[in-house]
């Protein structure tokens, strides 16, 4: 009757949770915004060509904002842009995130002081999950910035905290 | 080829009722100074005349000059009254491969020059950023908005003037660090 103290028939069934299950499809395929701001898309096309193949943890870059499941702000964010960005990330469908890309869309960078046209951070108008230190950051660092968003993924649950 | 005397003397014998006047910095940096108003014919004549044919305008940008009274705000910053802003024009003939700085200046509080994008259309844009950077009304350009600023960016805010200060919010997002 049980499935315990029983053999399998057949060696090909995985036991697993349902959180768990979503959480691995979710972070194995992380549908990206084809979208670039500055120097920093540079090397985030760089990191999606076949040096450094993004496409290996299943990032692919998705030309509508309604397929994506992820945008990397890869750049500086002007207060033109900003507006945009916004308008762009609301027309993700959820479950979204974001990757922050670089000194400038984390906090400015080199505008900080003297950037009468930049947004001191992307995080002041939709919310971050991964910063990406570096000036561009290196493709590795990107990468590893992707795989801290996945760690995340992986420990989400539908459960309340306690 | 004409050398820089040679360009001004040219200027001077077809424009007798216009004044030049002739700055030499170093021996690399000169350039001549053009009265406001005379502006637009100046450069007319600087494209059209067979010895000079400045028939590519490789730049135009404004100046602040900041030569004005600077006056001390409250909150430690300066506010600048009076003075000038400049424009130059870096011209460039291809045919014969010379060279000219001109400039000319406006008053700060009035900034207001003739268009020269109906002799080099390159001006076009070049002017809609010296009105959107340093606020300087070019008279009869054909569509004279901000160029790189937002369209609905602060009335009279021109980030480029040695005395501008940001506004504290954009739609919203607050500008400051």
């Amino acid at each position: 009757m049980g499935l315990l103290d029983q053999e399998y028939l057949s060696d090909n069934i995985i036991v697993t949770r349902t959180e768990d299950l979503l959480n691995w499809a979710r972070l194995s395929s992380l549908w990206q915004l084809g979208f670039g701001l500055a120097c920093c898309a540079i090397e985030m096309m760089a990191t999606s060509a076949s040096h450094y193949d993004f496409d290996r943890f299943g990032v692919i870059p998705r030309a509508s904002p309604r397929q994506a499941d992820i945008i990397i702000i890869s750049g500086t964010v002007t207060l033109k842009m900003a507006l945009r960005i916004k308008r762009l990330y609301e027309q993700m469908p959820e479950p979204k995130y974001i990757i922050s890309m670089g000194s400038c869309s984390n906090s400015g960078g080199p505008y900080w002081d003297h950037g009468y046209h930049v947004l001191k951070g992307v995080d002041r108008i939709i919310p971050v999950d991964v910063y990406v230190p570096g000036c561009p950051p290196r493709p590795e660092a990107l990468l590893e910035g992707l795989l801290k968003l996945q760690e995340k993924i992986r420990t989400e649950t539908l459960r309340k905290s306690v | 080829m004409k050398n820089f005397e040679q360009i001004v003397s040219i200027l001077k014998d077809n424009f007798s009722e216009i004044e030049f006047t002739v700055n030499i910095e170093n021996e690399f940096d000169f350039y001549i100074n053009v009265n406001q108003k005379d502006i637009f014919e100046v450069a007319l004549f600087l494209r059209d005349n067979d010895e000079l044919k400045f028939d590519s305008l490789m730049v135009l940008s404004g100046v602040d000059d900041a030569n004005g009274e600077k006056i001390k705000d409250a909150d430690g910053t300066e506010t600048i009254k009076g003075g000038t802003l400049s424009v130059y024009y870096h011209l460039y003939s291809i045919e014969y491969k010379h060279k000219l700085t001109v400039r000319v200046a406006t008053e700060r509080e009035n900034p207001e020059i003739h268009t020269v994008s109906t002799v080099w259309r390159t001006a076009d844009w070049h002017e809609r950023e010296a009105y959107d950077m340093y606020g300087i009304k070019f008279l009869n350009h054909p569509d004279l908005r901000r160029i790189l600023m937002p369209y609905d960016w602060e009335d009279g805010s021109y980030p480029l003037r040695k005395d501008y200060k940001n506004p504290e919010f954009y739609q919203g997002m607050k500008i400051p660090y």
